[in-house]
């Protein structure tokens, strides 16, 4: 059974890992805007490019 | 697309396409009504500045913007003079502004009021396209924020600022920007907070289910010990740092010898956690933390639930918010662009079309045609002459014009309302929350109850005292009853949202709930703005004459001119070809349509003979070759549902009263709209307004005021409820409390019901809760509560609380705002 405590040590270490992703997510900033990024997505087509300009 | 549609400003309907008759064609760009006279193959424009936009992206193959959504653009009024942004070449302001530079790249970020769809995110995100030099930007499209970085050696910023104006996005600039930043930090505090807490909540959890279900035989006892001290251990930063919050308040409010409702949570947090700590060390059990940490966590989501704002609006603007940022100062013929805090008495000032007066002046040069409609909701245009005082805050329209500053801009006409009056120094007093007391009786019962526990244990079994009476403390929070008021308030505030009312915050539904007078402005909050009602009097033009007036009229700016077009657009007119157009500022307009000489405009000018228009109208007079047809009167039109509004207020018991800048024409009308017993008041000034309601406030009434212009600020700001009523969200509103949509200020009875609804759907979540807490407390003060027990307890009632409290608020929506 003392594996288990290995297990939970793991376990608890993963979980922790997550934690510190979640922090550095909301840090840098990605949940601040929960609207634009879903209509962003939704444009395929980049502007066509003006011919003179080549 | 819920987000879209609750924060796009109207745009006119397109009306439905009726079989036989004349279908109505609308501006390709920006929607508005017009004819056919401005066009690209198959495409209509109302006007040449739409179609320069339009003109723009299709060269730089940006024409997806039509794609996204109909009709996306934004009407630009009139086009803004080449120096109007002179003032960004200024490298201090520049500092101000940029983000970040290091000379090659700048960053800067802008407010854009304007943003309103999916169209407007794709064209402002492809801006390189247009403007070389930009190198990135981005949007968000809840703060109606973009951020821009372009390269400093090819663009500025601003001809960066100039193509936003451009393409009909003008950046609201403004220096004091920090506070916004600095809210964004706290936001970012609660979620780690809640992140934390959900991190150990959910850990607990896990290690303490072999707890539950070995039902105390755990054949490995050191697992069991391991697994309490790790428990201890998970918990240790949800009582020091997720729980700090309710500490904090608690404890500030002791200081003030106030208890509030996060003193007996915190109270409630420290016992459950010391009992937990006692029991781990000393091994006598597993202690409640994963009951603790559960409350915690779902205290923290319905703070945040209920703290949810509204980012985009600004509910604590003062005057300096609507004035310019710089202006053009003339000394000794040379112009130069300075901030208008640098203006002094005795300067000389450039006011060009559609800028905005910045301080009271003298008119030295030029043909002032001024529009107060920013300062009164008023629509028209007063001409002044020269060696006239023109206040500030009034609009230009048509050629530049000369002014000599008479006031600084801190003391003028309509700036003095700030700086005479109290109520815009410091915040607004509001009633505390009826949770609180609430709270506090709960408190004194469960002591009362956990008294009893101990003086019968004391007399049975005095080592039971102490395990009694914390179980009491620990099952018995009031927490279910923060729970169900957060997240019923929470709910709330999202349905007025949903029906364009969008409040500062949650405090606010209380303060509306308590209201028992209610306080009109007149002018642009009962009438419209954009739209009046049209009699012709005299000869009727015929269908060929009609044409040849709207050809006329709509070649004008003045804003009657404006509504006779829209209003004679409706008949599904053309325009005609003109010649010798003529626009005389105060006079009217005169022009050629074929063989005929058209006049339209005041009586002296048309007439030749002055007739003062009955109040409250404006009478435009039409005459074709000198012999005169008659003249069009145009009325305010009361928005609808005025009417049903007010009689409910009435029937209600509420205290009606109209305040008026205006002189009492509408008297008549407006006492049959709000009944007899409503008190109308006219020719009010923006101090009397802010007096009156101080009047009312002095016999202990509480004041709902609703009113849009700057001259309502002061009444705004004092009322114990202000509601801003705006036809545009984009648009800058007074400093309040809520934010109306203009077109729903007709559910205005349905709003009041609503609120007075929340104490109730309230009370429900909190009596249920109290039967959860008889049974733990029976658990309790027997001295059986086991952790189990707790920690079914919890959740069950946590979760019972939050779906009253979601199900109810939706219900009573429903039945009170129709959604």
């Amino acid at each position: 059974m003392s594996v288990l405590v290995i297990l939970i040590a793991l376990s608890i270490i993963v979980a922790g890992i997550f934690l510190f992703a979640f922090i550095l997510s909301v840090k840098r900033g990605q949940f601040d805007d929960d609207y634009t990024p879903s209509v962003r997505m939704l444009f395929d087509d980049p502007p066509a490019i003006k011919e003179e300009t080549v | 697309m819920e987000a879209i549609e609750t924060i796009a400003p109207p745009k006119p309907p397109i009306a439905p396409k009726k079989p036989g008759t004349k279908e109505t064609t609308h501006c390709y760009h920006c929607g508005e009504k017009c004819d056919h006279s401005i066009a690209i193959e198959d495409k209509y424009f109302c006007c040449e500045g739409c179609k320069f936009v339009f003109e723009l992206l299709q060269e730089n193959g940006l024409c997806n913007y039509y794609d996204l959504s109909n009709t996306p653009g934004i009407k630009v009024k009139g086009k803004f003079s080449s120096d109007k942004f002179a003032y960004l070449d200024n490298p201090d302001i520049q500092k101000k502004l940029l983000r970040f530079t290091d000379g090659k790249q700048s960053q800067v970020n802008f407010y854009l009021p304007q943003m309103h769809c999916a169209s407007c995110i794709w064209l402002l995100e492809n801006l390189h396209a247009i403007q070389p030099g930009v190198l990135h930007s981005k949007t968000n499209f809840q703060r109606k924020e973009i951020f821009i970085a372009f390269d400093t050696s090819v663009t500025s910023l601003r001809k960066v600022v100039e193509l936003l104006a451009f393409v009909g996005y003008e950046p609201y600039i403004s220096f004091d920007d920090n506070e916004k930043k600095r809210t964004k930090k706290v936001n970012r505090q609660k979620i780690y907070r809640i992140g934390v807490a959900g991190f150990s909540f959910s850990n607990i959890m896990m290690l303490i289910f072999p707890e539950y279900f070995s039902s105390g035989n755990i054949s490995e006892t050191y697992l069991v010990r391991i697994f309490s001290y790790l428990n201890l251990l998970l918990a240790l930063p949800v009582f020091f740092y997720s729980a700090s919050e309710f500490f904090v308040s608690a404890y500030k409010g002791l200081r003030q010898k106030w208890l509030n409702i996060d003193a007996p949570i915190a109270l409630a947090i420290l016992v459950t956690f010391s009992r937990s700590v006692y029991e781990i060390l000393s091994g006598t059990g597993a202690g409640y933390l994963d009951s603790m940490t559960g409350v915690v966590l779902f205290m923290l989501i319905g703070r945040w639930f209920q703290d949810k704002t509204y980012d985009s609006f600004s509910f604590d603007r003062d005057y300096k918010s609507y004035f310019p940022l710089g202006v053009t100062l003339v000394k000794d013929g040379v112009e130069t662009p300075v901030t208008i805090s640098e203006l002094k008495k005795g300067d000389r000032v450039i006011v060009r079309h559609n800028e905005m007066v910045p301080a009271d002046g003298i008119l030295l040069e030029g043909e002032a045609s001024i529009d107060y409609s920013f300062v009164s909701g008023e629509n028209n245009l007063s001409i002044k002459r020269k060696g006239e005082l023109i206040y500030a805050g009034a609009t230009q329209s048509g050629g530049s014009i000369l002014i000599e500053v008479v006031n600084p801009v801190t003391q003028s006409y309509i700036t003095q309302l700030w700086n005479n009056n109290d109520v815009f120094n410091g915040a607004k007093h509001v009633e505390k929350s009826f949770v609180h007391p609430w709270s506090r009786y709960f408190t004194w019962t469960l002591f009362t109850v956990a008294g009893v526990g101990a003086i019968y244990w004391a007399v049975v079994d005095t080592s039971k005292i102490l395990p009694a009476v914390t179980a009491a403390l620990i099952v018995a929070c009031p927490c279910s009853l923060l729970l169900s008021a957060t997240f019923t308030f929470g709910n709330m505030l999202r349905h007025f949202g949903r029906n364009k009312l969008y409040l500062k915050n949650a405090s606010v539904i209380e303060s509306i709930a308590r209201i028992d007078t209610v306080v009109f402005d007149k002018t642009g909050t009962l009438t419209h703005t954009q739209q009046a009602r049209i009699e012709f009097f005299g000869t009727n033009p015929g269908k060929q004459q009609e044409r040849a007036i709207y050809s006329l009229a709509k070649q004008s700016a003045h804003p009657l001119s404006r509504l006779l077009a829209n209003h004679l657009l409706e008949t599904g007119t053309e325009p005609m070809a003109i010649s010798d157009f003529k626009e005389l500022a105060g006079k009217g307009v005169e022009g050629r349509i074929g063989d005929n000489l058209i006049r339209l405009g005041s009586s002296s000018f048309v007439r030749g003979t002055e007739k003062v228009a009955e109040q409250g109208t404006s009478e435009v007079w039409v005459s074709i070759n000198d012999q005169v047809l008659g003249a069009y009167s145009i009325h305010n039109r009361y928005r609808p549902g005025v009417n049903k509004m007010a009689s409910w207020f009435e029937s209600q018991g509420y205290d009606l009263h109209v305040l008026s800048g205006d002189n009492d024409a509408e008297k008549e009308n407006l006492q049959q709209i709000f009944g007899k017993n409503a008190s109308l008041v006219f020719n009010q000034s923006p101090q009397n307004k802010l007096e009156y309601i101080k009047t009312l406030q002095s016999g202990k009434r509480k004041v709902m005021m609703l009113g849009d212009g700057l001259n309502d600020a002061g009444a705004l700001k004092q009322s114990d409820v202000g509601i801003a009523v705006t036809e545009n969200s984009g648009q800058f509103t007074p400093a309040s409390d809520a934010i109306l949509d203009s077109s729903e200020i007709n559910k205005m009875d349905g709003f009041v019901r609503y609120a007075r609804s929340g104490k109730g759907i309230v009370t429900i979540g909190f009596v249920v809760s109290i039967l959860y807490n008889f049974v733990g407390l029976s658990f309790a003060v027997s001295a059986n509560l086991s952790p189990l027990v707790a920690a079914i307890l919890m959740p069950v009632s946590t979760i019972t609380i939050v779906a009253i409290a979601g199900v109810a608020s939706s219900i009573v929506a429903r039945k009170t705002l129709g959604n």
